[in-house]
């Protein structure tokens, strides 16, 4: 694996790595792996460094929800210029353009049900372009980013074994 | 009344691990890198083998040998990993654990007085086997400077007319040492000129760090005289499972196969059918614990590093065994001290052959957060002995 590969494998799983564990762990310089992730964030390939917290343990309400929006794409621009209109709300945490049966997964995030349903009332059904929207709400998260929220991992290997 | 117990067995010292156990069992908040299996579950796909197999009922014995699919996968992958061949109807069997193996190959082999070169630093196992197989082990005392590698001189010295069978056990628990192909060339000249015959235990064979594993049964001639002893644990995080297999010339297995079907009639069969899974659809989880457990080597490596404490570079296993003998210390004193002091549980040397005094197994079956917490433990221990 190039450097740029086995920098991202480590830090998509871990993002608070420092740089000398990393070099380390992967067997380069510090300075080399400093050059290289700088060089993969001003290219955008490291886009960001956000922490995954499951809410539902914390006292802050959030709900979440999954819509599946159709649209009518726009001469010239495809779904780009729906998309932008769509994303730029601070509301939405995701927007996917899918394959298949509706064309736009957007996703969500708002303090209440009612917040949301409000959302897609007042700013997305009404779109221009937009045909039709279906919202399902998300009702518990057992597994996000490839990180099972339900269960946590426990050692339970015996201290010692030869 | 009689004195109940057979003379051979009470002979036989306890393992240097079992103490240490007793130890930390009644602590609490000890870090541990003493570990001898991966931290990583049995990944999903094998497990829902498992599973798949109760639900079905496939609740009954195997044949002894262990179920056919399974044989003829093990063939296949010695075949694709080491060019050899061995026919899955009597050259391949199937045992609970790689440590069943060495148990039966012992027994199917040596006459009492035969003796057995075992070379240290290594697996418990091998010389109580051996004891109870009623041979004489005799321990060859592998060095640092050779990276804990068997040289063909420390072989050809230990060799008497007596000699049968060498174990070898490589990629090897505790040291990380491994033999790399013109290693192996050396010694298996003089394992045939001294007509000798191999126990090789290649439990580690999937956890190497510098090229693919060579098996001695890939040299010429090799093959006829050696038991290939492999199975699931390390390579497929299957501790638990107890699944392993030997393959060798057929005179030899069936002899063992004799003595497994009267001691234990078959492998569990929920296992077999999860390790056909693990052969068949295994290989990416393999490539992927491999390269986790590489980036752990090269981390305590370079920590070892720099905290100055000497450690020769090992290519094999999930262990490094790093030297500690500047520190003033027995083994056994600094892992009790370090466990009494910070918390830290390693595995003294010495646990593994007299001549791993001066050194201590730390295992890197941790992720790099605990290994991070745990070298914090360390430092402060060494920072406080130097005072």
């Amino acid at each position: 694996m190039a450097l740029r590969e086995e920098i991202l494998s480590v830090i998509e799983k871990n993002s608070r790595i420092g740089i000398d564990e990393l070099a380390a762990a992967i067997g380069a310089s510090e300075i080399d792996v400093a050059n290289e992730v700088k060089a993969m964030e001003d290219a955008g390939i490291i886009c960001g460094y956000h922490t995954m917290i499951d809410w539902s343990k914390t006292s802050i309400e959030k709900v979440m929800a999954l819509i599946e929006v159709k649209v009518t794409p726009t001469r010239g621009m495809g779904f780009d210029s729906i998309s932008e209109r769509i994303y730029k709300f601070p509301q939405v945490s995701s927007l996917y353009l899918m394959s298949g049966s509706f064309d736009l997964m957007v996703i969500v995030e708002g303090k209440t049900l009612l917040e949301v349903a409000e959302f897609v009332n007042t700013k997305l059904a009404v779109l221009d372009t937009v045909q039709s929207t279906a919202t399902h709400f998300i009702l518990k998260k057992y597994k996000d980013h490839g990180t099972i929220l339900t269960a946590k991992y426990e050692d339970t290997r015996e201290k010692v074994s030869p | 009344m009689r004195n109940p117990l057979s003379d051979k067995v009470i002979d036989i010292k306890p393992s240097g691990i079992r103490k240490f156990f007793d130890i930390v069992q009644d602590m609490d908040d000890v870090i541990s890198l003493g570990v001898g299996e991966p931290d990583f579950d049995t990944p999903w796909h094998i497990r829902d083998e498992g599973i798949y197999s109760l639900e079905k009922g496939r609740t009954f014995y195997t044949s002894n040998s262990g179920l056919k699919d399974l044989k003829q996968e093990v063939s296949n992958y010695v075949k694709r990993t080491q060019g050899v061949t061995y026919n899955q109807a009597s050259q391949v069997f199937i045992t609970v654990g790689g440590s069943e193996a060495i148990d039966l190959a012992m027994r199917a082999m040596v006459n009492p007085g035969d003796e057995v070169l075992i070379p240290q630093p290594s697996y418990v196992s091998y010389e109580p086997c051996a004891i109870l197989a009623d041979a004489v082990p005799v321990i060859i005392n592998l060095k640092e400077e050779n990276e804990f590698r068997l040289t063909a001189k420390e072989l050809e010295e230990s060799i008497t007319d007596k000699t049968k069978i060498l174990v070898l056990p490589f990629p090897n628990n505790p040291t990380g040492a491994i033999m790399e192909k013109s290693d192996l060339e050396a010694i298996a000249k003089i394992i045939i000129e001294h007509d000798l015959y191999v126990i090789s235990d290649e439990i580690y064979a999937e956890l190497t760090y510098k090229g693919k594993h060579v098996s001695i049964i890939s040299l010429p001639g090799m093959a006829e005289r050696t038991i290939y002893i492999n199975g699931f644990s390390k390579a497929y995080a299957m501790t638990g499972w107890r699944l392993g297999y030997a393959c060798g010339p057929e005179a030899i297995i069936s002899q063992m196969i004799k003595i497994h079907q009267f001691a234990i009639m078959c492998a569990p069969t929920t296992s077999q059918y999860a390790g056909v899974e693990a052969l068949r659809n295994g290989d990416e989880d393999v490539d992927m614990m491999r390269q986790e457990y590489d980036r752990r080597r090269k981390y305590l490596l370079h920590e070892f590093n720099k905290m100055g404490i000497d450690c020769f570079e090992p290519f094999g296993a999930f262990y490094v065994f790093p030297n500690i003998k500047k520190f003033g210390l027995s083994s056994d004193d600094f892992a009790l001290q370090l466990l009494e002091k910070e918390r830290l549980a390693v595995v003294p040397g010495t646990a593994f052959g007299d001549c791993g005094e001066g050194f201590i197994r730390i295992s890197y079956a941790y992720s790099l957060e605990d290994l991070k917490k745990a070298l914090e433990r360390l430092r402060h221990f060494i920072s406080e002995l130097g005072k």
